[in-house]
C-alpha cells in the first residue's frame, strides 16, 4: 500500500516568501528564465530508501532554488517495489520511480509506455545512482562461525530471508547464493541447486518483505543468519547496538543496482521534465552520494565521503546482474511460475 | 400483518427510492468488484481457470486457509458463546470494560495484532518460551490470528439474543425437574443456535479470506504455511493477473458453497424452533 508524504525541508512560510524572492529576483536578473511555474514531482520509491530521500528532498529542494528555479514541491512514497510497481501501472501518478529492481521499472515500461524501453541508459551506471549488496548478520560473536555462503546448509544453521516472490531484496539474495554456488561447483547448475535446496531446507520462515525479515531476526530472535541488504544490516546494528550483531561479508555477492528513472508518460510540463531529471541527476551529485554513503548505500563519487563512512564498506567480489542475463531473463528463469524457487519446493 | 406483496406496507414512505439507492450502493461496494473477478474468469474460460488451479501448491493452500478459518471459527463458536453469556448474566467489576475491549479485534489494524501475537508466541515470547509446542511460524500460530480477528462475530451475534432470553424460562424448566444439562440442550441451546450459526459463519468468512495478520506469524513456507491469499499476493508480484484472479475465484467458490450450506441449515433450525 503506497503511503505518501509531503516533505518541506523548511517550513512551509518560509519556503513559499524563498520561492517568491527567488522568483522576483529570477525574474529580473535573468529574462526568460522558467521560474513562476510551481512544480509537483512524486517520487514513488521503495521502503529502505525513506529515510534517505527525506534527506535529499530537502537539499534539493533548496539546490533547485538556488539554481534560480520556481517552486517546487517534493512528495515521497513507499512501499514493497513489487506494489509499487503495480500501483504506479494501475495508474498512480509518479513522476519519478526510484525501485529496488530494474526489472519492476522494466514492467511499467512494458505494460504502460510510459517509461521508453531504453530508460536504463539515460542515465549514468545503468542509473543507479547508488548501489549495494547482500551480507550476513549473524548473532553477536558469530557463535556459529559462519563465513561464508557454504556454512549456510550446515544443518544446525538457521537461515532467515524474505519470500523471494513478494521482496525484491529476497531475489538479490536468491542470486547471491546462487552465484557463489555456482563458482563453487565450477558452473555445474544441477549441483547448485542442490545447494539452494538444502539452503531453502533451513529457512524457517518466508517473510513477504526485508523489514520483516529483518524484524524476525533481530526482534524474534529467530534463525542464526540473516541474508539483508547491507544498507538494512547497518541500521539493524545503530538499532540495536553494536553488541547485538556482526556483519559477515562472504566471498561473492551481488551488485545491487537499485535504479531510477522518469515516468514520461505522467510529466505534464517542460518544467516538471526538467526538474524531474535534474532531480534524479543530482542524485550522482558528491552531496549527494555523501548522503547515500550516510545512509549505508555504496557510492559511485566519494569524493565528499568522510574516510571513516568508507572504511565500514568491506571489498568483495560483486556479480552484476548482467551476468545472469539482466533481471528480463533472470526474472522468468528464478522467480516465474514454475522456476527455479518454485521448483525447489515443489520438487521436495 | 403479514402480507407477501413484494412492497410491504410500511409507515415510511419511498420503498422504491429506497430500494435504488441500496442496489446503488451495494453495486458500487460489493456485486460490480465481484462481477469484475468473476468476468475475469468468464473471459478465461473454465478449462484455463481449472488449470490455473488444479496444482499441488494451491491445494494445499486452499486446503490450510480453510482448515484454520474452521478451526478457528468453531474455537470461538465455544468462547464466543461463554464470553457473551458471562457479559449477559453476571454483573462483575470491569464488564463494561471487557464489553467494549470486545469489539477490539474490529478496530486494530489486522497488521498490528499479526505482529503482537507474533512477538508473545514467538520461540523467544513471553508465551512462546513456556509452550513445548511451536506456535508462531506454524499452523497453529495461523489458528491463533484468526481467532482474534473472528471473536467479536459470535459475541456480538449471540449477546443480544441472550439478553432477550428470560432466566425464568431456565427456573421453570429446574421446578419442573430438568437437570441443569437437559436445560441447556433443550432450552437454552435451541434459542440461541441460529444466533451462533450467523456469527460462526460471519467469523469463518472473515478468516479465509484474513491476510493482513496472519502473514506476519505464519512462516509462509510453500505447502506447510502458506495460505491462499498470500498465493494470491504473489501471482500479482508476478503480474500474473489471470492466476490471481483464478485463485480468488476458487475461493470465493468455495466460501459460497460453505456460507449457503450454513443458510441451509439456518434456515432448518429456525423452521424447527418456530422462528420463521
Amino acid at each position: 500500500m503506497p503511503r505518501s508524504q509531503t516533505t518541506a525541508g523548511t517550513p512551509f512560510h518560509r519556503r513559499a516568501i524563498l520561492a517568491l524572492i527567488a522568483a522576483g529576483l529570477a525574474a529580473t536578473t535573468a529574462p526568460g528564465a522558467r521560474a513562476q511555474e510551481e512544480v509537483q514531482i512524486l517520487n514513488v520509491s521503495y521502503d529502505p530508501t525513506r529515510e534517505f530521500y527525506r534527506e535529499y528532498n530537502a537539499w534539493f529542494a533548496d539546490w533547485w532554488q538556488a539554481e534560480g528555479n520556481g517552486r517546487l514541491t517534493l512528495r515521497q512514497s513507499h512501499g514493497g517495489s513489487g506494489g509499487q510497481a503495480r500501483a504506479v501501472i494501475d495508474g498512480l501518478e509518479a513522476s519519478v520511480v526510484t525501485l529496488a529492481l530494474s526489472a519492476d521499472i522494466d514492467a511499467i515500461a512494458t505494460r504502460t509506455g510510459k517509461i521508453p524501453e531504453d530508460w536504463q541508459s539515460r542515465l549514468a551506471h545503468n542509473s543507479a545512482p547508488y548501489t549495494s549488496t547482500i551480507v550476513f548478520l549473524v548473532r553477536d560473536g558469530n557463535p556459529k562461525g559462519i563465513t561464508d555462503w557454504g556454512d549456510l546448509v550446515a544443518e544446525d544453521v538457521e537461515v532467515i530471508t524474505p519470500n523471494p516472490k513478494t521482496s525484491g531484496g529476497a531475489r538479490w539474495n536468491f542470486l547471491a547464493a546462487w552465484a557463489w554456488a555456482l563458482d563453487a561447483y565450477g558452473g555445474d547448475e544441477a549441483q547448485a541447486r542442490d545447494y539452494m535446496a538444502q539452503l531453502f531446507a533451513n529457512v524457517p520462515v518466508l517473510d513477504t518483505g526485508a523489514r520483516g525479515a529483518t524484524n524476525t531476526f533481530a526482534q524474534r530472535g529467530l534463525g542464526d543468519v540473516l541474508l539483508a541488504w547491507e544498507n538494512e544490516a547497518f541500521l539493524a546494528l545503530e538499532e540495536q547496538g553494536e553488541n547485538a550483531f556482526d556483519i559477515v561479508v562472504p566471498s561473492i555477492s551481488m551488485l545491487a543496482e537499485p535504479p531510477v528513472t522518469v515516468v514520461d508518460g505522467n510529466i505534464t510540463s517542460n518544467a516538471q521534465r526538467e526538474a524531474a531529471f535534474a532531480y534524479l541527476r543530482q542524485l550522482y551529485s558528491p552531496e549527494a552520494q555523501a548522503l547515500a554513503v550516510r545512509h549505508h548505500y555504496r557510492a559511485w563519487d566519494t569524493s565528499k565521503v568522510p574516510q571513516d563512512e568508507l572504511d565500514r564498506f568491506p571489498q568483495l567480489t560483486r556479480i552484476s546482474i548482467d551476468e545472469f542475463g539482466g533481471w528480463a531473463e533472470a526474472q522468468p528463469r528464478f522467480f516465474g511460475d514454475g522456476g527455479i524457487f518454485d521448483q525447489i519446493y515443489e520438487g521436495r | 400483518m403479514a402480507t407477501h406483496r413484494f412492497v410491504a406496507p410500511s409507515p415510511l414512505p419511498g420503498f422504491g427510492l429506497g430500494f435504488g439507492i441500496t442496489m446503488a450502493a451495494l453495486s458500487a461496494v460489493v456485486l460490480l468488484p465481484i462481477a469484475f473477478l468473476l468476468g475475469r474468469g468468464i473471459a478465461l474460460g473454465p478449462t484455463e481457470l481449472w488449470g490455473m488451479v488444479n496444482t499441488p501448491r494451491i491445494w494445499a493452500a486452499l486446503g490450510l486457509s480453510f482448515r484454520a478459518a474452521l478451526i478457528a471459527s468453531l474455537v470461538n463458536l465455544v468462547f464466543g458463546l461463554l464470553l457473551a453469556w458471562v457479559l449477559v448474566r453476571y454483573r462483575f467489576p470491569g464488564r463494561r470494560l471487557i464489553d467494549a475491549a470486545v469489539d477490539l479485534p474490529f478496530a486494530l489494524p489486522t497488521a498490528v495484532a499479526g505482529i503482537a501475537l507474533t512477538a508473545l508466541y514467538a520461540p523467544n515470547g513471553a508465551f512462546g518460551q513456556l509452550l513445548p509446542v511451536r506456535v508462531a511460524y506454524a499452523e497453529p500460530g495461523i489458528w491463533l490470528a484468526l481467532i482474534f480477528i473472528g471473536l467479536p462475530f459470535v459475541v456480538r451475534s449471540v449477546q443480544p439474543v441472550l439478553e432477550e432470553l428470560d432466566p425464568e424460562l431456565e427456573e421453570a424448566s429446574a421446578t419442573l425437574g430438568a437437570s441443569r444439562a437437559v436445560t441447556l440442550r433443550r432450552v437454552v441451546l435451541p434459542t440461541l443456535t441460529p444466533a451462533l450459526l450467523t456469527g460462526f459463519a460471519l467469523a469463518l468468512a472473515r478468516s479465509v479470506g484474513e491476510y493482513g495478520s496472519v502473514i506476519f506469524i505464519a512462516g509462509n513456507l510453500p505447502f506447510e504455511t502458506e495460505i491462499a491469499p498470500l498465493l494470491i499476493v504473489i501471482r500479482l508480484e508476478e503480474y500474473n493477473y489471470d492466476a490471481a484472479a483464478a485463485i480468488g475465484i476458487a475461493m470465493l467458490m468455495i466460501s459460497f458453497a460453505m456460507l449457503l450450506a450454513l443458510n441451509l441449515i439456518q434456515t432448518g433450525t429456525r423452521r424447527r424452533t418456530g422462528h420463521a
